[in-house]
């Protein structure tokens, strides 16, 4: 039945019919390519979100000291709530197994000096373990350490865009700027993936910047991460114990909504996640609907490709061709045409996705468009198996028919 | 070669049921040429199409070549087809999308012949109808007669014992007509039995033997000496 002579009479009648052959095989190329191309996109959609959200580090509380607004202990209402370095220490003593790292922040602006150059830029005293939790790359020089920290020294790493404004180009490690009249020294340039306003920071130790502040010990924001094995509900766990331990450290009431905020980027990493899979759920529902309209098609064409040869199935029944061999013959065909045709689909979707890469990326947040080549396999696949179901009751019908029934119709 | 006892048949025409062979009995030697007549109606079709096996009989007995025929399932009347019977049809049915050899050669590719020896076969057969340098031709690409001709070639490509032939004429002109019947009649003088299906009593005479049906009996079956195709063409 799969003899070279089989072949020959379905590669004659492929090639004899062209408009049909093209009709069919049009359809199956076009179904699997707007899968894969729309499958594609979502994946480049999503990308693009994860892009977004994922810049900064995703396990890091970020606590606030507020203003309360409850009396509390015997303390009055409207009392200001600071962090020392003391509360950095105590917290790194009594959470140590479910840290990473902790390191305090103080923000402050002021204008930036270099020679004639100057700007205003937002300064940060920090930590060294800063550079993770904001995924600081060096590009140039070291970031600050902590010999830095305990020496209280006036090493500043500054943004790209810091460098590039206030140097013009020239070498800024090693040489001096001026910020809010105090000279640092430049020990590293760094790049930041979260826009143009993060290069237009500078680091500087919390020491110094403690030190220059009157030699005070205040600490404006601590950012700490949890070790990522402990998960999100482990993560949750953890806020709720830090936020109880520093609402009794600090003698804030449990219920007063202002005295501390901590902000937990695991709950909004949850939040982020599942907005992606409604995003790939959108997606996926999306390429089933063309999927299954691929399937009609396909089926539809079968239909009317075994209608339109219903005299010749009688012409060759006539002269001895058998149901089976009849039977055997179309599907045979049509396999034969689902399956180059769909592969070719896949490929020039797979191209087209190549093609695209990031040319979508500024317009239509579309980031390195893919599609897994085992889904889209699969999707062609099922495309040819229902082409192929699409294309076989037809053809048994017709094969039944008599000879006489399918020859009448002149 | 055709043997046929008590052979009746009824179409179903929505509820009332149309009887349209009311017992045929009737047997055909081997190299006879056959004119079944009648006019339309008479159930001269359905006799041709149920000894063809391409429509089955409510009830009678058919033997071809000694093998009864009956208990027919699609697969074994295609096989008996193949093997038996060779069949030309007024509307040709040549497939629109094969060369005049190709068509030919159809059959032979049903009896599993190897490809060469089907084109040898299927030009022989072509030649032998005079249309051998038609061979690459697509039947859109021919005329009437070329296409019964070739149609004609198809049915003996297989070499059946019976060659049926519904209204083979019916579809061209006298000229042409004359032009097919004088090819039937050479292929009946090699000895091959033959079946016509027709309601032209010019085209009966040129057979050995006339058989007229009238409301689904056969009403006069007799021998007639027969007049050759050739003697009209000048």
């Amino acid at each position: 039945m799969f003899s070279r002579d089989t072949w020959k009479e379905i590669f004659e009648t492929i090639q004899k019919n062209k408009l049909r052959t093209f009709l069919t095989g049009f359809t199956v190329a076009l179904g699997i390519f707007i899968f894969v191309a729309l499958f594609g996109m979502g994946n480049g959609l999503n990308n693009t979100f994860a892009k977004f959200f994922g810049q900064d580090a995703t396990n890091v509380f970020y606590l606030f000291p507020g203003q309360t607004t409850l009396p509390y202990k015997g303390y009055k209402a409207n009392r200001r709530i600071e962090f020392e370095n003391e509360d950095l220490a105590d917290i790194e003593k009594n959470f140590a197994m479910f840290m990473e790292y902790i390191t305090p922040r103080i923000r402050r602006s002021g204008l930036v000096k270099y020679h004639e150059e100057s700007n205003n830029y937002t300064t940060y005293g920090v930590g060294p373990a800063h550079q993770f939790s904001e995924k600081t790359m060096i590009m140039q020089g070291r970031y600050l350490n902590e010999t830095d920290i305990k020496e209280k020294t006036k090493y500043a790493v500054i943004g790209r865009l810091v460098a590039k404004d206030l140097f013009k180009g020239a070498e800024p490690i090693g040489e001096f700027i001026d910020i809010s009249g105090s000279v640092f020294k430049v020990i590293g340039v760094f790049q930041d993936d979260g826009g143009d306003n993060e290069e237009r920071i500078i680091y500087i130790p919390y020491t110094t910047r403690q030190l220059i502040e009157k030699n005070t010990d205040k600490i404006d924001q601590i950012v700490l991460a949890f070790k990522p094995q402990i998960g999100y509900a482990g993560a949750m766990a953890f806020e709720r114990s830090l936020d109880k331990y520093i609402r009794s450290k600090k003698i804030i009431s449990p219920k007063d909504p202002n005295g501390l905020f901590i902000r937990n980027i695991a709950d909004q990493l949850k939040q982020n996640q599942q907005f992606a899979g409604v995003l790939q759920l959108i997606i996926s529902g999306i390429a089933f609907v063309v999927i299954i309209s691929g399937i009609i098609g396909i089926s539809n064409i079968m239909l009317f490709v075994v209608k339109e040869r219903t005299k010749e199935i009688g012409i060759r029944k006539a002269l001895g061709a058998t149901p089976r061999i009849v039977t055997t013959t179309i599907l045979m065909e049509s396999i034969f045409i689902t399956t180059i045709f769909g592969i070719f689909g896949m490929l020039l979707g797979i191209g087209l996705l190549k093609y695209l890469g990031n040319k979508l990326a500024e317009d239509y947040f579309i980031t390195s468009p893919f599609i897994n080549t085992g889904t889209a396999i699969f999707a062609t696949i099922l495309l040819i198996i229902c082409g192929t179901i699409a294309g076989y009751v037809p053809a048994r019908r017709a094969a039944r028919i008599k000879p006489i029934v399918a020859l009448r119709d002149e | 070669m055709i043997e046929i006892k008590n052979l009746h048949k009824s179409y179903k025409m929505g509820s009332n049921s149309l009887h349209v062979l009311k017992g045929i009995n009737f047997s055909v030697e081997e190299g006879e040429l056959v004119a079944i007549m009648g006019s339309s109606g008479s159930g001269k079709s359905t006799l041709l199409n149920i000894l063809g096996m391409l429509d089955e009989a409510d009830s009678g007995e058919y033997t071809l070549d000694g093998v009864p025929i009956k208990n027919l399932n699609e697969t074994k009347a295609a096989n008996y087809r193949n093997k038996f019977l060779g069949f030309v049809f007024q509307s040709f049915n040549l497939i629109n999308y094969k060369t005049a050899m190709e068509n030919v050669a159809l059959p032979l590719y049903y009896q599993r012949v190897a490809r060469k020896e089907r084109e040898k076969k299927a030009l022989m057969y072509l030649e032998r109808v005079g249309l051998k340098e038609w061979a690459t031709h697509l039947p859109s690409e021919l005329s009437g007669g070329q296409k019964q001709r070739v149609a004609i070639a198809r049915a003996m490509a297989a070499e059946p014992k019976v060659l049926l032939a519904d209204e083979p004429t019916g579809a061209l002109d006298s000229k042409t007509s004359l032009e097919v019947m004088e090819l039937i009649q050479k292929i009946n003088d090699d000895g091959n039995t033959i079946l016509i299906v027709t309601h032209e009593a010019d085209i009966a005479q040129m057979c050995k033997r006339i058989v007229h049906l009238k409301d689904g009996v056969i009403v006069e079956d007799k021998k007639v000496k027969q007049v050759r195709a050739s003697s009209y063409v000048q």
